[in-house]
């Protein structure tokens, strides 16, 4: 047993209003510069849509991820060998059409024209050439709230595979919306797709960054992460990517993402896991199985045997503590509400979603006279197909996505029964028993989802400074720091890269 | 005294220039050191002409290896003709020196065409491209022209003593007298070429990722042991 600590979010596609707050907030801390324009480390994609960038789902194209080669796990892009036989090409990279060319607008003409006899307009203008672009025609939202409609929408790689075509009349489409940020996956493909190893999954938090030191600009995280989540800086010529907002983590603070989340819709929390399990959960034959695998790597932080092993392991009390607290760990190995994303790519992401219910297609009319038995045929008559959250969140198996949303009708039928009424207890307590769960799991649950306080919602250990080794000479130091070497450490070579070293960004 | 320069002092300038340039490169700008790709502009051609380029270069090298390092000696042990062996090294290094220049054109007519990659480029991004482009042309038509044309010229006896003696520390110039003059031109701008690496992009050429096929397929690293282990 090998236990390490992650740091993962769940989020609550239910209350997600797409407003892309989390994206603007997030633009404008860390990718606000030039050659950083298009990237996203975090967007809200409107499903069925594409996505951004376009079609990031067609693993056929970008052949992001891992697997089963003759029963064993393998980059789907090719391993070493081959990619450094592709290196000075890269098959499968997307290019700037995949996402889109980034311009902005000239605002200052609207100011300093000349009088003239017409209104002054701010032409679109590109970010990448400075020249004018006269009809821009993709960007990383242009598909927004179904926007471009029966055109766009049957790009979606998981409604070409749906067998029912998708009714896009007005009064029978449906959408929701998709947040994503960078997975933080227990077996991240980016990682093992790096030539010089600069991606790395960090020890404490298991939060994946770049070393751009190391980075050489090779491209094949771009498209071996599946998800699409690692970017090509076109001006330094490196790689970025989300970074779980690790100085803001390390201060005990939530992400950018997640502070500013109007809805609320997001968790952070401490998860440990057995990092020996890993391999062998990510290479098991079924991708439906997939899910099961991941969750059997996650240890139970009550556990005392755990909790020694943990401590064996160098996680401390603060860790500990927040790993039973942790949000995460409640929803989505406990009460198995929140999935994963697309666990059939074999990264075994650890961002979660508690699918959305939506309204029923049907629609109820007589709620208060609708037996429990009403309920669960009217899971199967969403408005989102579980068809389509089932290709996107459990490897096509309707039969996940059908429980979560089960227990979710019945946390809904049950909150409203006691604080409306009118629903007669037997049918409550039968509803509930039906969907696996109890009315104390469900007010827990009603608690954390609906009231979610910030303090539940984020409940995130600071970095683990009393392991770093110069605490002693840090004591008293100001940020004046970095231009003296640490108390009895010689000025070398070897100081100044390890200086250098530590900007470790990603 | 030109011959002392050229031969002598020249090229220990432009390798001192190139080793200590690396070195401090790799010590203190190595947030800088990239094979600076333009993939996500464009595609389609860059297809062709990197893989020819890069491919091209990379045979072209073993073929220097071939002719400079290995002496004529060797060839002569294993009873390989100073014919048999100039009809491969014209084939071959003709073959790809071809693929070298036609490569490196490609990318060229590229960066100046595709709107994003020129206007990104940099006077550096050309300069690369030219001077390359010059010491490949050189070497192609030496090998594929000069050698089918005029003589046959045996640089193994000349160019490439001259070249290991400059690694054993007693240079020896007076090799490189009766070398014909585009043999001359060719080292003297690939010399002069080596100096301009650590101000390029041309720094990639050290960064080739051998360890990938060696190393675990997942990286775990400590924050507070990253220090530690000065990495």
């Amino acid at each position: 047993m090998r236990i390490k600590a992650q740091v993962a979010m769940v989020m609550h596609l239910d209350k997600c209003i797409g407003c892309h707050t989390c994206s603007v907030t997030c633009k404008n801390t860390w990718t606000n510069r030039p050659g950083t324009e298009y990237m996203w480390f975090n967007n809200v994609e409107t499903r069925p849509g594409p996505g951004y960038p376009k079609r990031w789902e067609d693993t056929d194209r970008y052949k992001g991820g891992w697997e089963l080669r003759g029963g064993k796990l393998k980059l789907r892009a090719g391993g070493p060998i081959s990619k450094l036989a592709n290196i000075f090409y890269n098959p499968n990279m997307a290019e700037m059409e995949d996402f889109y060319e980034p311009w902005t607008y000239e605002y200052d003409n609207l100011i300093h024209r000349p009088k003239g006899d017409n209104l002054p307009v701010a032409r679109p203008k590109s970010q990448i050439t400075g020249k004018y672009i006269d009809k821009p025609e993709w960007g990383s939202n242009w598909d927004d709230d179904l926007a471009g409609g029966s055109e766009v929408v049957p790009l979606d790689p998981n409604v070409e595979k749906m067998q029912e075509h998708i009714k896009m009349e007005y009064e029978k489409t449906f959408m929701m919306y998709l947040p994503r940020i960078c997975e933080h996956c227990l077996n991240p493909s980016c990682v093992a797709s790096c030539p010089t190893g600069a991606l790395y999954k960090r020890d404490e938090d298991g939060i994946v960054l770049v070393d751009h030191d190391a980075c050489r600009g090779w491209r094949f995280c771009q498209n071996g992460c599946p998800y699409h989540k690692v970017y090509y800086n076109w001006n330094t010529h490196k790689a970025e990517k989300c970074n779980f907002c690790y100085p803001r983590t390390e201060a005990g603070l939530p992400t950018i993402c997640s502070e500013t989340c109007v809805g609320r819709i997001r968790y952070i929390g401490v998860v440990l896991y057995d990092a020996d399990k890993v391999k062998e959960a990510a290479s098991v034959e079924d991708p439906q199985d997939l899910y099961e695998a991941q969750l059997s790597c996650f240890l139970d932080p009550f556990d005392e045997e755990v909790q020694a092993k943990a401590k064996e392991a160098g996680i401390t009390d603060a860790w500990l503590e927040a790993a039973q607290e942790s949000p995460v760990y409640k929803m989505a190995m406990k009460w198995k509400i929140a999935l994963p994303l697309h666990p059939e790519y074999r990264t075994m992401p650890m961002v979660w979603y508690v699918p959305p219910l939506s309204p029923i297609m049907n629609h109820i009319t007589n709620e208060d006279d609708l037996d429990t038995d009403g309920y669960i045929p009217a899971v199967d008559q969403m408005r989102i197909p579980v068809e389509y959250l089932a290709s996107i969140l459990a490897a096509d198996d309707k039969e996940v996505v059908r429980k979560v949303l089960l227990k979710l009708s019945a946390m809904r039928v049950y909150m409203r029964g006691k604080t409306v009424g009118g629903i007669d207890e037997f049918k409550q307590s039968e509803l509930v028993k039906q969907a696996n769960t109890s009315p104390e799991e469900i007010e827990e649950m009603a608690r954390l989802l609906g009231v979610a306080k910030y303090d539940e919602r984020y409940v995130i250990p600071t970095g683990r400074r009393e392991m770093d080794d110069d605490l002693h000479y840090k004591q008293g130091t100001c940020s004046l720091e970095d231009l003296a070497p640490p108390e009895g450490v010689n000025p070398t070579f070897g100081y100044l890269k390890a200086r250098e070293k530590n900007y470790e960004s990603g | 005294m030109a011959e002392l320069f050229w031969w002598v002092i020249f090229p220990y300038i432009t390798l001192t220039i190139m080793i200590v340039g690396l070195l401090y490169r790799y010590a203190f700008r190595q947030l800088t050191w990239a094979a600076p790709s333009t993939e996500f502009f464009e595609k389609k051609w860059l297809r062709i002409g990197s893989p020819l380029f890069h491919y091209g270069i990379i045979f072209a090298f073993f073929g220097h290896v071939m002719g400079m390092l290995i002496p004529i000696e060797f060839y002569q042990a294993l009873g390989i003709s100073d014919h048999a062996y100039h009809f491969g090294a014209i084939y071959g290094g003709g073959l790809v020196g071809l693929m070298v220049v036609a490569g490196l054109i490609i990318l060229l007519i590229r960066k100046i065409t595709i709107d994003p990659v020129r206007i990104k480029a940099s006077f550096a991004d050309f300069f690369t491209v030219l001077a390359v482009l010059f010491v490949a042309a050189t070497g192609t038509y030496m090998t594929i022209i000069y050698n089918t044309t005029v003589i046959e010229y045996e640089y193994r006896l000349t160019i490439g003593p001259w070249f290991r003696s400059l690694f054993l520390l007693q240079p020896d110039y007076v090799l490189m007298q009766s070398v014909p003059m585009i043999f001359k031109v060719h080292v003297i701008s690939a010399f002069a070429l080596f100096a301009a690496i650590p101000f390029t992009k041309l720094i990639h050429i050290f960064s080739i990722p051998v360890k990938y096929p060696t190393r675990p397929p997942q990286q775990y690293r400590s924050r507070s042991n990253y220090r530690r282990q000065g990495l």
